[in-house]
Formats: C-alpha cells, sequence, structure tokens
C-alpha cells in the first residue's frame, strides 16, 4: 500500500499492514481475542500478493508452523493472547536457540488463563522476557499508536533478521483496537533489512559460525542447495548436538550477547516534555497515551512532569533510564500490572531516585486523571 | 551397496550414532535412504524433519537438509517448511509418543489437509530416549517403567488414526522385511498428498526387557510372527484375526492435495 492518503485504520489492520511492507508472506495463526483480527485481515491479504496463510490446529502448532516457513525462507509471524502466548513459550524458545528470525504478535489481554478475554491488560511484560525456559535473550517491542503499531512491526521484521531472532511485537486490547487516522509512509522511505545470505560455498559453509564483522551466522534458507542439520539441542558451529560444555557456554553467551552488546542500536524510546522535567513518567501502549495527557494536565497546573516511553521494552532502555534517574526527582511507572516493568526501572534507577509505581489489574484502561492524583498525592 | 548408501547420504563424520544396540532404528532409516535413492532425487530437494525421541534423532546424521524440532511437532515444522517451499521433498521422521502422544494433534490435521509429506513413525511401542515409559502403542497390559503393573490403557492403532483423519496413503512395514519399508516409502513419497507409514521396530533395551521378549533377533523374529500380510489377513476368518496385525499397503485413496489448492486460491485472483 502506498502511503500519503489518510485513512482510518485500526490497529490490528496496520499490524498487518506493517507486517506485509516488512516483507511477510506467511502467516498462521489459531483464532484467540483481541488478535484475531490479525489473521482475519492476513487470510484476506496473503493469498492475494502470493503470500501463504494457514490457520493452524492449535498455538503451539502455530508457532512451528512459522520457524518452518521462516527456514525455507519466508518472513513469517503469528499473533495470538495471552493464553496463546503461554503455549507458544515452546517454540519461542527453538527459535531462539536455533537463531530464526520471526515474529510473535502478542495482545495483551486480561489474565491469568482464560481471565478478561475482552479487556487490556500489560500482565505479560515479564513473560515475554522470561517465558520460554533456560537462559536467554530476548527482543520485545511495544508500539501505542496504530502509526506506530505499522512502523514498528516493520521494525520487528527487521530486527528479527537482523538478529537472527524471534522478536515480540506486545500489543494490548486498546491499541489493537482503537481505529486512528493515519498517513502512511511512502515504500522509499521505509528501510527493509533481509537476513544476510551464505557468502561461501556449501562445502565451506558452517551455519553457526560467525563470520569476521557479522552480528550473526549467515542464513541459508532451506533448499539452497546448503544442507545443514537444525536443532534445538546445544550445537556445535556445524549444527552438529554437543554435550561439550565449553561449547555450550561459548553458543549460549553468543546467542545472548548478540542482543545484549547491541542494545543502542535495538532500543527505541519516545520522549515527552523531557527538557526541564522534574518527574518522569514511564508507561508503554495504551498506558502511555493516557500518561501523555496526565503530563499536559499536570503541566497546566505549572507541575514539571514528562514521559519516557519505551518502544524496546526489552532489552530494556538501561542507559535512557539511568540518565533519567540521575536527573529526576522521582520515576512513576505506570502499567497495567501490579509492577513488573517497576521492577527493571527500581533496578537501573532505585540507587538514584525514588522510583514508584502505579497498577491497575481489573481490565480497565488507566486514565489520565487517575495518574495525575497519583502524580499529586502518591 | 549398504556402504554405499552411507557414504553418499549419511553425515559420516557424525557416526557412530546413539542408538543402543539391537535398535531398530537403523534398520527403518536405512530402508527410507533405500527408497530415496531408489527415487532418485536430489538431496537438495529433500527435508527431513524430526521431533524428540530415539528415532528423531536420525535427522542429525542425514546428509539432506535437516531440522530436529520440538517433542511432538515435527508435523508442524514440516507443514511450514513445505508451505513455503512445495518444490521440497518433505519426509517426516517420528516415533509413537512423540506422534500419537504429545503430537497427536498435528498428525490429525496434516492428515486432513492432505499436505504433501511422507510420515514414518518408528514404532517401536515404548518412550526409549527416556527410559522405557509406555506410551500410545504399548500393548495394553505390557509393561514400561510407568506401567509397573502392565499398562491399562487401550493402544492406538496408527493407521486407523492416520486413515480416519484424512491421509491419502496408509501402509504398515516391520523391520522383518525392511524391503517393504522401502517400497513403501517410495510410494509414500510418490503420492501426492499426506502419506502414512508405520514402521514397526523393536526396543530390546526397555520394551524388550521391560516385557522379557528376549533379544534382538527373538523380538524381529516376534514381528514375522504377529504380522500377516493385509490381503491375506483379509480372507482370515474374524476369530483368526485376533492378535494379529496386518501390514502392506492399508490404504491408498488419491484426493486433491493442500497446497495445490491453496494455489487455486491463489491463481483465481
Amino acid at each position: 500500500m502506498d502511503g500519503n492518503s489518510k485513512r482510518l485504520m485500526q490497529g490490528n489492520e496496520a499490524c498487518v499492514e506493517g507486517a506485509i511492507t516488512a516483507g511477510m508472506r506467511f502467516f498462521a495463526g489459531y483464532p484467540i481475542t483481541p488478535s484475531t483480527e490479525i489473521a482475519e485481515i492476513s487470510a484476506a491479504r496473503l493469498p492475494r500478493i502470493g503470500g501463504k496463510f494457514i490457520q493452524m490446529e492449535d498455538e503451539i502448532a502455530s508457532i512451528s508452523v512459522v520457524i518452518g516457513a521462516s527456514l525455507a525462507g519466508k518472513k513469517a509471524m503469528t499473533a495470538t493472547s495471552g493464553p496463546g502466548f503461554s503455549l507458544k513459550q515452546e517454540g519461542i524458545g527453538y527459535a531462539i536457540m536455533a537463531e530464526v528470525p520471526c515474529v510473535i504478535v502478542n495482545v495483551q489481554r486480561g489474565g491469568p488463563s482464560t481471565g478478561l478475554p475482552t479487556s487490556p491488560a500489560q500482565g505479560d511484560i515479564m513473560q515475554a522476557r522470561w517465558g520460554t525456559h533456560g537462559e536467554h535473550s530476548i527482543i520485545a517491542l511495544y508500539p501505542s499508536t496504530v502509526r506506530e503499531i505499522f512502523d514498528t512491526t516493520i521494525r520487528a521484521f527487521n530486527l528479527a533478521e537482523k538478529y537472527r531472532t524471534p522478536v515480540i511485537l506486545l500489543m494490548d486490547e486498546v491499541i489493537a483496537h482503537m481505529r486512528e487516522a493515519v498517513e502512511l509512509p511512502n515504500k522509499d522511505e521505509i528501510e527493509i533489512y533481509n537476513r544476510k545470505k551464505p557468502s561461501v560455498s556449501p562445502e565451506e559453509y558452517k551455519p553457526y559460525k560467525v563470520l569476521e564483522g557479522d552480528i550473526v551466522p549467515e542464513m541459508a534458507n532451506i533448499g539452497e542447495g546448503y544442507r545443514y542439520h537444525v536443532t534445538g539441542l546445544m550445537h556445535d558451529e556445524s549444527g552438529a548436538p554437543t554435550n561439550d560444555n565449553n561449547i555450550a557456554e561459548e553458543q549460549i553467551l553468543r546467542i545472548v550477547n548478540k542482543i545484549n552488546n547491541n542494545v543502542d542500536d535495538i532500543v527505541d524510546y519516545e520522549e515527552y516534555k523531557l527538557d526541564d522535567a522534574e518527574e518522569v513518567i514511564i508507561a508503554f501502549g495504551a498506558t502511555a497515551r493516557s500518561a501523555k495527557s496526565t503530563v499536559d494536565i499536570l503541566r497546566d497546573k505549572g507541575r514539571k512532569v514528562g514521559l519516557f516511553k519505551p518502544i524496546t521494552i526489552w532489552p530494556s532502555p538501561q542507559k535512557q533510564v539511568l540518565e533519567l534517574a540521575k536527573k529526576m526527582k522521582r520515576i512513576i511507572v505506570v502499567e497495567m500490572n501490579m509492577g513488573q516493568y517497576l521492577l527493571e526501572v527500581e533496578r537501573i534507577a532505585g540507587k538514584y531516585t525514588e522510583v514508584l509505581g502505579y497498577g491497575r489489574v481489573n481490565g480497565e484502561l488507566i486514565t489520565p486523571m487517575e495518574i495525575a492524583k497519583f502524580v499529586e498525592e502518591g | 551397496m549398504g556402504n554405499n548408501l552411507i557414504e553418499k547420504y549419511y553425515r559420516t563424520e557424525r557416526l557412530p550414532h546413539i542408538w543402543c544396540p539391537g535398535c531398530g532404528n537403523g534398520i527403518v532409516l536405512r530402508a527410507i535412504v533405500k527408497a530415496i535413492d531408489n527415487l532418485g532425487v536430489n538431496k537438495d530437494e529433500v527435508c527431513v524433519v524430526s521431533g524428540i525421541g530415539c528415532s528423531s534423532r536420525a535427522t542429525g546424521y542425514l546428509d539432506f537438509n535437516t531440522v530436529h524440532t520440538t517433542h511432538g511437532r515435527a508435523l508442524a515444522f514440516a507443514t511450514g517448511i513445505k508451505f513455503a517451499n512445495p518444490d521440497l521433498y518433505v519426509i517426516v521422521i517420528t516415533g509413537d509418543g512423540d506422534c500419537a502422544a504429545i503430537g497427536g494433534n498435528h498428525l490429525i490435521h496434516a492428515a486432513r489437509r492432505n499436505i504433501d509429506i511422507t510420515t514414518v513413525v518408528f514404532n517401536n511401542n515404548i518412550y526409549g530416549m527416556t527410559g522405557g515409559q509406555y506410551s500410545p502403542t504399548t500393548p495394553t497390559g505390557d509393561k514400561g517403567t510407568t506401567a509397573p503393573y502392565g499398562n491399562i490403557d487401550p493402544n492406538f492403532d496408527l493407521c486407523e488414526l492416520a486413515k480416519s483423519a484424512g491421509a491419502t496413503y496408509v501402509s504398515r512395514s516391520t523391520v522383518y522385511g525392511a524391503n517393504m519399508i522401502t517400497k513403501q516409502v517410495e510410494e509414500g513419497i510418490k503420492n501426492k498428498g499426506f502419506s502414512f507409514i508405520e514402521a514397526m521396530t523393536i526396543c530390546p533395551t526397555y520394551y524388550g526387557r521391560k516385557n522379557r521378549k528376549g533379544d534382538a533377533p527373538d523380538m524381529i523374529n516376534q514381528l514375522k510372527e504377529m504380522t500377516i500380510n493385509i490381503d491375506a489377513y483379509n480372507k482370515l476368518p474374524q476369530e483368526q484375526r485376533i492378535g494379529k496385525i496386518a501390514i502392506g499397503e492399508l490404504y491408498k485413496e488419491p484426493r486433491e492435495e493442500y497446497i495445490e489448492k491453496y494455489n487455486r486460491l491463489m491463481n483465481s485472483f
């Protein structure tokens, strides 16, 4: 789709448009509220542009089929909500271990379990970080406007391809179902990153060896003449399973550090009225929308408040939060949970400034006035 | 001949394999490789996908595109690979626990779609990798480490399951007659649709020992004794079928393949 013309678009729709723009040609999913429109729109759009859509028998099958499609060369995505996100952790772990690029959308709803299927929540912040077992790093992004959903979905694919990793795109029921007038960028303004193909012959190719100057191993797609082994077992550079403790340590550190050593490249955030601020609210997704209004409300009353909105949730914007910690009298973390990101902010900022948290878990959006009251009285 | 196959199709640097002495998995694996060789398919066009368990370790030893996936999900991964690149010959290697327990749902739905994947189940009636627990195909009454007093579950007829779910080629063979496995895998690959081959194999280490079945040659002979060709089986009176397992080509009924249908939809725009 070409940009320029302004149109009314739903969050979930913007996600699909962004994905297709990024090159998504494979989607697999399982119906679940409030993410279902992503599957529905993909089902309508993909067959028309030579892409593949498949509705799988369950959530685990959906992530598995997406990993298979990515190994065979397609940019692939699946979308779900809390209960399905729990089930997909198995596949996410595999994609981390085997270094398979893919995008997993989690439109958060109230939990635990079936919870509040049609209500917003932000209770999966820590699950996005630590949901799958074993030591790992992860990239999780969280937009808060419809246009930002479009842009961030593209970014999710780019980062997945660049770092050969699953990328979690967090949303919530509010931004997924919200409609906003958006103006999409022109194609030539959009940067698309594609996985780096082998620069060596099949005989020389080592599927898990990082060449000098690269961040990740070059990736051959299945069927391109580079026959190699993909496994969720610990493996050496050739892809062969191994129990060697030294190789295990080397590989795990490499997989974790390819993200941890590139935080500056991965981190994205928005600042609002922070220049002269003495207090900062940290919020993301739908809550950041409320918090932005809160800043305006309190500024009208003469209070020097600003907003820091992480768009990259994981790895956390540690450097930026630390700078805030050293400047601000207080940091207030507002989220639709009981303090999940608060833990991370406290870890980074707790030594330097006061960190407070405000949360809500009843399925209602946190309002600007509510946040303002907390800032004034809290 | 056998050594030629090993040189040609195995990652010889990864041998020896992890399977126990007397295990039947090597026989099934060789039969699969022989089928691929007989068909003259280019190695680059073959993708072998497996799950978790003893048999699923096979992919590590094969010089094709190989994907060793998570427990039970081989068919889901394979569906993604085949759907993304329909030019590939996709073969799934799985076991009775992998395919019929944790992966049962994926088996049913891959068969229902009739996607062009050839599935070979190495059925050894036990969870071998974890040390001998009863599986969905452990015969009722037989023992496993988690069925110390005998298994009270009824055991699955995997071929009936695959057929009912929509597979368009279904067959069964045993490691007593490896050539039959080869023939069936060839037919399975040639079938444009979902093919299901149950290769009955032996686990002397766990299933055999727990159930006093003797050593590997004894167990292979038992497979010979308990099985009967499907044509002969059909001629037997009902009461003589008890305790006998039919082998051979059990079902073949072509119908439109999943990706062909999808392509038809894509081309309609």
